[in-house]
C-alpha cells in the first residue's frame, strides 16, 4: 500500500485483507512526520495515543469487525478543534498548555469510526490569516517547496542561498492540515473554513479542500472565529476520500443548534461520464484584480474542458461580489470581538501575573495572550458593535450579506448547477515575500475568491488542477447548491479525473515508501 | 409648593424553576457546594455552544399568558457584552431585540388607609418578558484582597419581567410584586423566593410636577425583600423630592438600598454609561412558537411548543382562586387575600370547612384571627402548625354543637397549641369547660349565686 492510495478504493481493502496493518500505517506516518518536521505542520504529535488507537484497530480487523472504512486510518486535526486529553492551542499563547476535557463532535465521530488521531496541526493564530504564518509556533512550510517539481523550476539567486530561505507558504489558515495531507503524513485532515481557510491552503498545497454547507457538519468543539460562517473543512488527496470523510461527519448534532434537523445519508460518488446535462456557471466578477494571467488562462481552459465534454457553460454575474470583503470584515471582526471576550484568564488558559485589580489582570492577560492580528480584530469589532455604530456597520453589513446570498440564489435558480472559479489569485508566494504585507492586507487580498461562499453558507471545493510555471500547485474551485454536496463532489470527481494532477515528489516520502514494509504492493509512484 | 407625582417602574428577575439551566444541562440547585453545578458551557470553555432548554421556554410562555401578554411567535436571542468575574463568556445571552412576550398587565389590590375592609384594585402594564441567563456569584474577600467566583448560578434561566412606571409609591410596588410572586408560584414557573435570590427586584424611581415631563430616574438595586422594596421606593421618592426642592438635580444613576440605614446610596461601580455592544446570538436560531392554527400537520409535537396547549392547561391564577373562595364560602374579598397570602392557609381553611358543620363565614374568623396570629407570633408556617385542620375542625364542632362557649373554645385552642397530642374533647373534660345545658341545674346555680349575695341584689325581678 502506498501512502498516495485512495482510502475507499485501495487502503480499506488492503487493511481488510491484512496486506497492511493499522499499526504499520500509523508507524509509517509517525516516521514521516518526524522526517518532515521542518515543515512545522504539526503542533502536537500524539504518538502514544495514536499507536494505542492503531493497536485497537488492528484487533478489530483481526476479529473481522472493523468499524468502517475509516478504521485504522491515520488522520490529523487542526489545532482549533477540541481534543480531550491532547493540548488544543489555536496556535496562541492564550491557550498554550490548554488540555480540553472534551472532544469536538467531529473528532469524536472520527474516533468512533476507528480513525487514528496522529496529532494537531498548525494554523494562523485563532484561524485568523491566509498564510498559516501568524501562529506562536511559527509558520508552516509548503511541502511543495521541497518537491522535485519546484526545485527543478526555481532559480536560486545566489549560490549561498540554501533551501531554507526560498520556501513557499501553505496558505491559510488551515496550512498545517493541508501540509500534513500533502506530505502524506496522514490520509485526511480536518481544517476549518470561515473565509476560505480550507480551500486556500488546499489550492496551494495541491490537495482537495472541501467546505461543506453551513449547518451540515457540527461546530460543537470547534473554537469559533465567526459562528455564522465557520464550518469544519475536510482535506484529502482525492475527491472520493473527501466524500467518505464527509459521510462520517455530517448530520444533526443536538449539541449544535445550527445543524440541520433532517437525517443525512452518506453517499458514494458515481463515476460521472456524461456531463451534457450539467450547467456550469462562470461568474465574471471572479476575474478579480490581481488574478494571475496563468490562473486566468487555466480557468478558461477548464471551462472549455466542460464545454467540449458537452456541458452547458454560461457566464453569470454575482454583482455584489466586490462588497464581500468589506462586509466580511465588519461581520467577522464583530463576532471575533464577541467570541474572544471569554479569554480573561479566569477559568482556563493564560493568566497574567498582573494582580493589581481584576481589570488590569484582564487587560494584561489579553495583551500577553493574543497576537496583534487577534487584538486588531477585537478592537475593530468592538468599534462596529458600539451603539452609535451598530446600524451603520453591523446591520448594514448584514443587509449586504443578504444581497450577496441573493446573487447566488438568483444564479442557481436560473438553472446553473455548479459555479467554476479560481480558488486563489496566484500560486503560493515565497514566505519572505508574503510577510512583506500585513495579515489584514493579505487576508483581504486572498479571501476574495473564497469568502462569498462562506457568506452564503454554500458548499465549495478546491480541486488541485495543474502545476504552475514555478512548479507549484494551482487549484480551481467549484461552488454548489446548498446541501447538494453529492452533486458538487460528483462534478469535482469528474474534473479531477480529467486533469490528473501530478503526485508530489518528495525525497522524504520516497525513502519511506519504497521497500521498507512487508505488505505493500509495487513501490514506486513517480 | 406644587405637588409631586412619584413614578415607579420595576424590573424583576425571576429564576425559572427547572431541573437544568437555560442553555446547558447542568443542574439548578440552591446552596450546592461552590462550582459543583458547572458544565463546560457554563464555564465558557472554548468551542461549547448553547442549546435551548424547552422547559424554560414553557415557563416563560405560561408566565406571559398569565400576565395577559401577547406571546411572540418568533423571538430572538442576543449577546450583551461586559467584563465581570461572574460572567465567564464576557457576555450574557438575553433577548434584547424581540423578547418572548410583550404588552401584558397585572392586577393587584391595595388596602386603603391600612384598613383591610377597603380594598382597591390597580393595574400595572407589563412591557415585556424576556428569557436570559443568570450570572455566577462573586464573593469579595477584602481581608485577603481577592474575589472568589462561584459559577453554580451562571447560566440558570431567568425571566425578566418589566413593569411600566404605572406605580406611584412603595406600597403599590410591593403589592404588585407580591401578586406577581403568587402568580409565579401558582404556575410553578418560578419558586420566587426572594430570600433565595429566586426573585430580584430593581426599582426605577422619578418624580415630576403635574403637567410637566417625567423627571430623571434612578435605578435602585439590592432590595432583598418585599418589605424593603416598599421602604426603598418610598425613601428614594422622598430623597428626590427633597433634593429638587432644595434646588438640586437628580442624577441618572444606580443606587443601592442599604437595609440597615433604610436609605439609598450611589453604587460606585455602576457609574458611567455602559455600552453593551448588543449583537445577535449567532448560535441560536430564532425561537419559533406555534399555536393551534399555525402548527404544521406533520410536525413532531415533541419538537415544538404550542401556546394554545399551554394556555388550556394553566392552573387557576390567584385572582380566580380568590373569586372562587368568596363565591363558594361567602367570605369577604379581603379574607380571600389573606388566605392566599399565606402559603397553605387557603387549603387549611377549606380542609377545616369540609370537616365541620360550622359555617365558613364563622370558620374564617378562627382561621384569620386565632390560627394565623398564633402562627405569626411563633414565626411558623401553616405547614408547621401544631394544630392540624382536623383538630381545629374538631374544636369548632364542639363550639357549633354548643357544648362549649366561644371563650372556652379559645382556651382549648391555647392548650392545643402546646401540641401535646390531646384532643379538644380531652382538654374540655380536663379543664371542666363543658357548657351546662340542663335548665334546672342552671337555675339552681343562679339562685345560689343570688342567695349568696343578698346585699348586692338590690331588686327582685317580678316572676
Amino acid at each position: 500500500v502506498v501512502l498516495k492510495d485512495g482510502l475507499r478504493s485501495q487502503v480499506s481493502a488492503a487493511l481488510k485483507e491484512g496486506r497492511v496493518t493499522p499499526t504499520e500505517l500509523c508507524q509509517r506516518c509517525l516516521a514521516l512526520i518526524k522526517s518532515t518536521k521542518f515543515l512545522n505542520a504539526y503542533i502536537t504529535v500524539a504518538e502514544e495515543t495514536a499507536l494505542k488507537q492503531a493497536e485497537e484497530s488492528e484487533e478489530r480487523y483481526k476479529r473481522g469487525q472493523p468499524l468502517g472504512v475509516l478504521d485504522g486510518i491515520p488522520v490529523a486535526v487542526k489545532d482549533n478543534f477540541n481534543t480531550a486529553g491532547i493540548e488544543t492551542t489555536c496556535a496562541s499563547n492564550m491557550l498554550r498548555g490548554y488540555i480540553s476535557p472534551y472532544n469536538a463532535t467531529v473528532v469524536q465521530k472520527l474516533l468512533d469510526q476507528g480513525a487514528v488521531l496522529l496529532g494537531k496541526t498548525n494554523l494562523d493564530e485563532f484561524a485568523m490569516g491566509s498564510g498559516s504564518t501568524d501562529g506562536v509556533f511559527g509558520p508552516v512550510r509548503n511541502p511543495w517547496s521541497y518537491s522535485r517539481q519546484y526545485r527543478e523550476k526555481s532559480v536560486p539567486k545566489s549560490h549561498s542561498e540554501d533551501k531554507e530561505s526560498d520556501w513557499v507558504i501553505t496558505g491559510g489558515s488551515s496550512g498545517g492540515s493541508a501540509a500534513a495531507v500533502s506530505s502524506f503524513t496522514c490520509f485526511a485532515a480536518l481544517g476549518s473554513d470561515t473565509g476560505g481557510s480550507t480551500r486556500n491552503p488546499a489550492a496551494h498545497c495541491g490537495v482537495v479542500g472541501l467546505k461543506p454547507t453551513y449547518g451540515l457538519i457540527s461546530r460543537h468543539g470547534l473554537i469559533p472565529l465567526v459562528n455564522s460562517m465557520d464550518v469544519p473543512g475536510i482535506l484529502t488527496r482525492c475527491v472520493d476520500d473527501a466524500a467518505l470523510v464527509l459521510g462520517s461527519l455530517a448530520g444533526h448534532d443536538p449539541k449544535d443548534s445550527t445543524t440541520i434537523q433532517e437525517d443525512f445519508k452518506p453517499f458514494e460518488l458515481p463515476n460521472l461520464t456524461d456531463v451534457s446535462k450539467l450547467s456550469i456557471g462562470i461568474p465574471k466578477e471572479y476575474h478579480a484584480p490581481g488574478l494571475s494571467s496563468e490562473i486566468l488562462a487555466l480557468w478558461s481552459k477548464a471551462a472549455d474542458l466542460f464545454k467540449n465534454a458537452g456541458a452547458k457553460v454560461v457566464e453569470v454575474s454575482l454583482p455584489h461580489t466586490c462588497y464581500s470583503i468589506v462586509c466580511y470584515h465588519v461581520l467577522c471582526t464583530a463576532e471575533v470581538a464577541s467570541n474572544m471576550a471569554r479569554f480573561d484568564g479566569l477559568e482556563y488558559g493564560h493568566r497574567s501575573a498582573m494582580k493589581e485589580s481584576t481589570e488590569s489582570m484582564y487587560a494584561a492577560t489579553r495583551r500577553e495572550g493574543f497576537n496583534d492580528v487577534v487584538r486588531g480584530r477585537i478592537l475593530s469589532g468592538n468599534y462596529f458593535l458600539l451603539k452609535q455604530n451598530y446600524e451603520k456597520y453591523f446591520v448594514k453589513a448584514q443587509k449586504v450579506r443578504r444581497l450577496i446570498v441573493n446573487d447566488f440564489v438568483k444564479v442557481f435558480r436560473s438553472g446553473v448547477d455548479i459555479l467554476l472559479t479560481p480558488t486563489t489569485l496566484s500560486d503560493a508566494a515565497p514566505y519572505m515575500e508574503f510577510i512583506q504585507e500585513d495579515n489584514r492586507t493579505r487576508s483581504a487580498q486572498d479571501d476574495i475568491l473564497t469568502q462569498a461562499a462562506n457568506m452564503a453558507g454554500l458548499p465549495a471545493i478546491n480541486v488541485p488542477t495543474v502545476l504552475s510555471e514555478r512548479g507549484l500547485p494551482v487549484g480551481l474551485q467549484f461552488i454548489g447548491h446548498s446541501f447538494q454536496e453529492k452533486q458538487l463532489l460528483t462534478v469535482a470527481k469528474w474534473f479531477e479525473k480529467q486533469v490528473q494532477f501530478p503526485v508530489i515528489q518528495l525525497e522524504e516520502v520516497k525513502g519511506l515508501d519504497s521497500g521498507v514494509f512487508q505488505h505493500q504492493k509495487s513501490a514506486s509512484f513517480s | 409648593l406644587a405637588p409631586w407625582i412619584p413614578v415607579v417602574g420595576l424590573e424583576i428577575h425571576a429564576q425559572i424553576s427547572s431541573n437544568s439551566k437555560l442553555f446547558s444541562g447542568s443542574q439548578v440547585q440552591f446552596a450546592a457546594p461552590p462550582n459543583s453545578l458547572v458544565s463546560f458551557f457554563d464555564a465558557s470553555l472554548p468551542g461549547t455552544l448553547p442549546v435551548l432548554n424547552r422547559r424554560c421556554v414553557e415557563a416563560a410562555v405560561m408566565t406571559g399568558l398569565a400576565l395577559n401578554c401577547s406571546i411572540n411567535k418568533k423571538s430572538l436571542f442576543d449577546r450583551k457584552h461586559y467584563f465581570y468575574a461572574d460572567l465567564p463568556a464576557g457576555y450574557q445571552i438575553t433577548q434584547q431585540r424581540v423578547p418572548i412576550a410583550v404588552n401584558g398587565s397585572l392586577s393587584y389590590s391595595l388596602c386603603i388607609d391600612n384598613k383591610m375592609s377597603q380594598m382597591v384594585t390597580k393595574t400595572v402594564r407589563i412591557k415585556q418578558i424576556q428569557l436570559e441567563q443568570d450570572s455566577g456569584k462573586s464573593l469579595h474577600d477584602d481581608t485577603r484582597s481577592q474575589t472568589l467566583v462561584d459559577l453554580n448560578r451562571a447560566g440558570v434561566g431567568l425571566m425578566e419581567v418589566v413593569m411600566e412606571p404605572d406605580m406611584c409609591c412603595g406600597e403599590e410596588a410591593a403589592a404588585a410584586v407580591r401578586e406577581l410572586q403568587l402568580i409565579l408560584q401558582t404556575l410553578g414557573s418560578s419558586q420566587a423566593v426572594m430570600a433565595e435570590g429566586q426573585l430580584r427586584v430593581d426599582a426605577n424611581v422619578s418624580v415630576h410636577h403635574p403637567g410637566e415631563p417625567y423627571g430623571v430616574r434612578t435605578e435602585v438595586k439590592n432590595i432583598n425583600s418585599i418589605r424593603f422594596l416598599a421602604k426603598a421606593v418610598d425613601y428614594e421618592i422622598q430623597r428626590q423630592i427633597e433634593e429638587l426642592e432644595n434646588g438640586g438635580t437628580i442624577l441618572n444613576e444606580t443606587r443601592a438600598f442599604d437595609s440597615k440605614l433604610g436609605c439609598t446610596v450611589p453604587m460606585r461601580d455602576k457609574e458611567g454609561k455602559q455600552d453593551y455592544r448588543f449583537m445577535p446570538e449567532p448560535n441560536l436560531p430564532p425561537l419559533i412558537l406555534y399555536d393551534a392554527k399555525s402548527l404544521p400537520a406533520n410536525m413532531n409535537h415533541q419538537q415544538v411548543i404550542n401556546i394554545d396547549w399551554i394556555h388550556e392547561r394553566l392552573p387557576d391564577l390567584p385572582s380566580v382562586k380568590r373569586e372562587k373562595l368568596v363565591e363558594q364560602y361567602g367570605i369577604l374579598p379581603e379574607h380571600s387575600f389573606t388566605l392566599l397570602n399565606e402559603d397553605g392557609l387557603a387549603e387549611f381553611f377549606e380542609s377545616v370547612v369540609n370537616q365541620t358543620q360550622m359555617k365558613p363565614k364563622k370558620v374564617i374568623g378562627w382561621i384569620l384571627n386565632d390560627l394565623l396570629s398564633y402562627l405569626k407570633q411563633h414565626s411558623l408556617t401553616v405547614k408547621e402548625s401544631p394544630v392540624s385542620s382536623f383538630l381545629l375542625a374538631d374544636l369548632l364542632n364542639l363550639l357549633e354543637k354548643k357544648e362549649i362557649s366561644s371563650t372556652a373554645a379559645k382556651r382549648v385552642l391555647a392548650e392545643l397549641w402546646k401540641g401535646e397530642g390531646k384532643t379538644p374533647l380531652e382538654i374540655v373534660k380536663e379543664q371542666k369547660l363543658e357548657l351546662l345545658q340542663d335548665q334546672k341545674e342552671l337555675e339552681q346555680i343562679c339562685q345560689a349565686v343570688i342567695d349568696g349575695q343578698e346585699n348586692e341584689v338590690i331588686m327582685m325581678v317580678p316572676r
